[in-house]
């Protein structure tokens, strides 16, 4: 047994938790360039989360233990599918542990916290930004599942290793089913991730607010805990897309050489994605609660369509 | 003597009939007839779980022939692997349950003699080991109405509310039109099995070897189904559920919902995989449908209540559901001959059927210990209760964690396996087929995704926030019984969720028995730890690491930040500068569930009215708004409300033959025997 996996397991922690604010402030400086701003630079979501680290906690007085909990097991959920989503190589040891279906189930225990963190304070703010999150993901969870069977079915295997290491053999092809599923994956991603046109993360108009809501009470580290594993989220559904419909690039070997390479590929396709989710963003205008029925609907209904066209057509 | 699983399950249904005996003569000294009956229960009940398990482990069955029963109608029992299995389940959540009843019934002291409700807790066990132990047709359907009728006078244990003594008399009835049609499919079965002079049609034994043609299979198939989906609740059968297991006493909704209702999967398994053991595909479609009904509609009227323990009995709807979507995949992979597929349908089944009882069990009695000390059932009414009862708060969340199938706990790996079997489609030959049950995946999905949105509402309007209702009960944490009962209930379930290897390889017996083929060898392959069914490259999950891991990391970050401590300031809610915030503000159980009512509306009936008492020269600032809403089971108004006025009608019509003159009715009776010896010289 080599050392190397672990190496390059340790490595891409470390990079998904160094590199995840960098990613996000590329959004929002492209986002600043297309609206005609001046932007505060790449390190500006650094200098937030340093800012929070070291300010002192202001904790509601009906706040349980739920409320201080969660932001630990957000953070810690997070990291975890970090180290399981295959970044800069397929061969992390801790790959075989948790399959797709497990990483959208960490994802879930994150949320599931946070809407009762939400819930905890007893201020209205907070029911209602957990019932709408509840809401959207009880909509999405399935369209995501689907999409993301369809690309299982596709290389027979839940695993993302195992998927891109299909792939990578050549026994995949373009198929239309893929298609499908990856529309429906942009469109779930969106929602999940709380960007525009589902949330704006950037809102705290009452009336509007979802995540934002629910973390409102929040304050200090906790809220950097949070805000930090929010970036850190956006950064896993771009790695996630990656892997299942355009891993190329994602190191095969169980060598540290490779990994330099894989990172400049990771670090291209990251800043593609930054500048098309604000190109989305820009282009759209966050939806009304009740319209994200149809947005997610159509979501579920491609992913369904991406499904049957595999059983149809492949 | 020589101790065998059999004998030992047998001591321990004796020792509950025994204390029921017991029971029936003591009305004095009731709280040491309740320590006594409930310590004995639950021993009784660890016995039976550790013969059910020695028997799975030992993978063989015994049988025994008892003396009584009718004459010439002896009562078999048989003890194999899914009997076993059944019991273990059974004696594990009974075992959990008595020990929580010893504090739990307590609370009864000085309102009411309890003696009926011990004689009927210990009748109820004993009758649902015997249907699980029970070789025959008249043994099971015997142990079957024993179960029901001790079920009816638990249900109907509070007598005193018309609400009760009407749910009770829904479920009596559902309950016995089922066992008619169970009764049928039985007789089918053994009139196919009579070869032999000596009657023993009626045994399992032969009616296994029976040669029935197709369309009395189907027949009995669906008599049988029939009977046992209104026991489990399988919608339609539903209604009767989420009426009778809230007003139950807790102790008896958990033991109701864990384990009554898998009695009844335990027939479908048996009938279907034992009994008639072939069978077409569209039977396991059919099975996978109404499963899937079943869970989509279970938990989407589990949303819309603000009743606790009514919520979690919807939800007992939706995981039965789960539970059929995985053995009516097994059934539809074992007709197209595809063993090993079948065999992972089944284990993803009974291994929820498993964990449902386990973590169904937990939350009814953490809804009981809430009811104890407030005294409520409406959530409405409730909240903040976390910081008066923590352990009470915190054993309940691992319920609500373990039911909204989020890793590491239980109910997330019987989900998994389940998805796994769905993935294994493409492997089917019939096109139709295939192209259906992928849409079976993505409604369990939405099953599993709306379930975790009704227990973050389950559990945040009951345990967080601030007391919503308007008069403030003493409110006190559980005592030490209900909490043990608890805790070994939650721990059950943490360890079915990150050992599930081990579990599966002692239970895959079953499947090899029943499906010919075993996953084990493939599902414990890389050691206890990993849980690999079909292959390593197809699907692994290691429930232990992803624990281990979020606990590193959760004690990493945690260390860390608090090397140097840090101030917290505890400070009032920020109310936006309104001043005026109060509790009634909060999210309550309705509110949360608005957005997925709106959605899902054309689902229920509901009829809302809002009605303002206007305020005189302020047209837009009214004095009062009064809001109604009122949620019902379409089902009842479709199907059932019909049968029942047609009841009403024709017992109206018969009703006036009786005219209460004598004259009449020796008319009658002379017609009768006119008519008689007409048709029949």
């Amino acid at each position: 047994m080599t050392t190397i996996p672990y190496i390059i397991e340790l490595l891409q922690v470390a990079v998904l938790l160094g590199l995840a604010p960098a990613f996000v402030g590329w959004v929002r400086m492209v986002k600043c360039w297309t609206q005609g701003r001046t932007s505060a630079g790449l390190l500006q979501p650094y200098r937030d989360l340093a800012k929070l680290f070291s300010k002192e906690i202001l904790l509601a007085e009906n706040a349980s233990w739920i409320f201080r909990f969660t932001p630990y097991l957000v953070f810690g959920t997070t990291v975890l599918a970090g180290g399981i989503i295959p970044i800069l190589s397929i061969d992390l040891p801790l790959a075989p542990t948790a399959d797709v279906i497990v990483i959208v189930a960490l994802f879930a225990i994150a949320r599931f916290f946070t809407a009762l963190a939400g819930m905890d304070i007893g201020t209205a703010f907070g029911g209602m930004g957990s019932s709408r999150e509840m809401m959207i993901a009880s909509l999405a969870e399935p369209a995501m599942l689907m999409a993301i069977f369809t690309v299982s079915l596709a290389n027979r295997s839940t695993s993302l290793s195992e998927i891109i290491q299909v792939i990578y053999s050549g026994q995949s092809v373009i198929r239309p089913s893929l298609a499908f599923a990856f529309l429906a994956f942009v469109l779930i991603a969106l929602a999940e991730t709380g960007r525009v046109p589902v949330d704006n993360p950037a809102t705290h108009l009452e009336l509007t607010m979802v995540h934002e809501a629910m973390i409102l009470e929040y304050s200090g580290r906790h809220l950097a805990l949070i805000e930090w594993a929010g970036m850190m989220k956006l950064f896993l559904f771009t790695s996630l897309g990656v892997a299942a419909f355009a891993p190329w690039g994602i190191a095969a070997r169980e060598e540290l050489s490779a990994v330099p390479l894989a990172l400049m590929y990771m670090i291209v396709k990251l800043g593609v994605v930054g500048i098309a989710i604000v190109l989305i963003e820009t282009g759209l205008a966050k939806m009304r609660l009740f319209r994200l029925t149809e947005f997610l609907g159509a979501a579920f209904l491609l992913a369904t369509l991406g499904m049957l066209a595999f059983f149809i057509l492949d | 003597m020589i101790l065998d699983p059999i004998s030992l399950a047998c001591s321990a249904i004796v020792l509950l009939l025994a204390t029921a005996a017991v029971a029936a003569f003591s009305r004095r000294h009731q709280a040491f007839l309740i320590t006594l009956s409930f310590s004995l229960s639950a021993v009784a009940s660890f016995l039976v779980a550790a013969a059910g398990a020695w028997s799975v482990a030992n993978g063989i069955g015994d049988q025994v022939i008892l003396a009584v029963g009718l004459p010439d109608l002896p009562f078999h029992l048989r003890l194999d692997a899914l009997s076993g299995f059944f019991l273990t389940v059974i004696g594990l959540l009974s075992l959990f349950v008595s020990v929580y009843s010893i504090g739990y019934v307590k609370g009864y002291l000085g309102h009411r003699p309890v003696t009926s409700l011990v004689i009927f807790y210990c009748l109820f066990v004993a009758g649902m080991l015997m249907v699980v132990l029970a070789d025959d047709a008249l043994c099971f359907l015997v142990s079957w109405e024993i179960m029901a009728a001790a079920s009816y006078f638990l249900v109907i244990f509070e007598n005193e509310k018309p609400e009760n003594r009407r749910a009770a008399f829904l479920y009596l009835v559902v309950a016995h039109i089922g066992a008619i049609a169970i009764l049928l499919s039985f007789g089918i079965l053994a009139g196919f099995a009579t070869k032999s002079e000596d009657f023993i049609g009626y045994t399992f034994d032969s009616m296994r070897f029976a040669q029935l043609p197709i369309e009395w299979a189907t027949a009995a198939f669906f008599l049988s189904f029939f009977g046992f989906a209104a026991k489990a609740g399988v919608i339609p059968l539903h209604v009767w559920l989420p009426e009778a297991h809230p007003v139950a006493p807790s102790n008896v909704s958990a033991l109701m919902s864990g384990v009554m209702l898998k009695t009844a999967i335990y027939g479908i398994v048996r009938v279907t995989f034992d009994l008639i053991h072939v069978f077409p595909v569209w039977w396991g479609a059919i099975v996978l449908i109404l499963g899937l009904i079943s869970a989509v509609m279970g938990v989407l009227y589990a949303l819309m209540q603000h009743d606790l323990k009514r919520l979690l009995a919807y939800h007992s709807v939706e995981n039965i559901g789960i539970i059929l979507i995985g053995i009516g995949l097994a059934m539809i992979f074992k007709s197209f001959n595809l063993p090993l597929l079948a065999a992972l349908g089944l284990i993803a089944g009974l291994y929820h059927t498993m964990n449902h009882a386990i973590f169904k069990g937990l939350l009814f009695m953490g809804a009981g210990s809430v009811l104890h000390s407030t005294g409520e059932r409406n959530m409405e009414e409730m909240g903040g209760l976390i910081h008066k009862m923590p352990w009470t708060a915190a054993l309940f969340l691992i319920g609500c964690v373990s039911i909204s199938a989020l890793p590491p706990f239980n109910g997330f790996v019987s989900e998994w396996l389940t998805f796994q079997a769905f993935l294994l489609t493409p492997a089917l030959p019939n096109p139709l087929i295939r192209l259906l049950i992928p849409l079976g995946a993505a409604l369990l999905a939405l099953t599993g995704a709306l379930a975790a949105a009704c227990f973050v509402k389950a559990f945040g309007v009951t345990f967080l926030g601030h007391w919503r209702g308007h008069h403030h009960p003493h409110v006190h944490e559980a005592g030490w019984s209900m909490r043990i009962g608890m805790l070994l209930a939650a721990i059950t379930c943490f360890c079915l969720g990150i050992l599930p290897s081990a579990f599966i390889s002692w239970m895959d017996v079953i499947a090899e028995q029943l499906t010919g083929t075993t996953i084990a060898s493939s599902a414990g392959r890389y050691g206890w730890m990993w849980l690999t069914p079909v292959s390593y490259e197809r699907a692994s999950y290691s429930g232990f690491i992803v624990f281990l891991g979020i606990l590193t990391v959760v004690a990493l970050t945690f260390l860390i930040l608090h090397v140097r401590p840090k101030n917290i300031h505890r400070v009032p809610i920020w109310d936006c500068g309104f001043e005026k915030i109060n509790q009634r503000m909060q999210y309550n159980a309705t509110s949360f569930s608005m957005p997925i009512r709106r959605i899902f509306g054309y689902l229920f009936s509901i009829r809302e009215r809002v009605e303002l008492a206007p305020q005189a020269g302020h047209k837009a600032f009214p004095k009062k708004i009064h809001y109604h809403i009122s949620i019902r089971d379409r089902f009842w108004g479709l199907l059932y409300k019909p049968v029942v006025d047609a009841s009403f009608w024709v017992s109206r019509k018969v009703g006036r033959l009786q005219q209460g003159r004598v004259q009449a009715y020796l008319i009658y009776s002379f017609v009768t025997i006119i008519v008689l010896l007409v048709f029949l010289r």
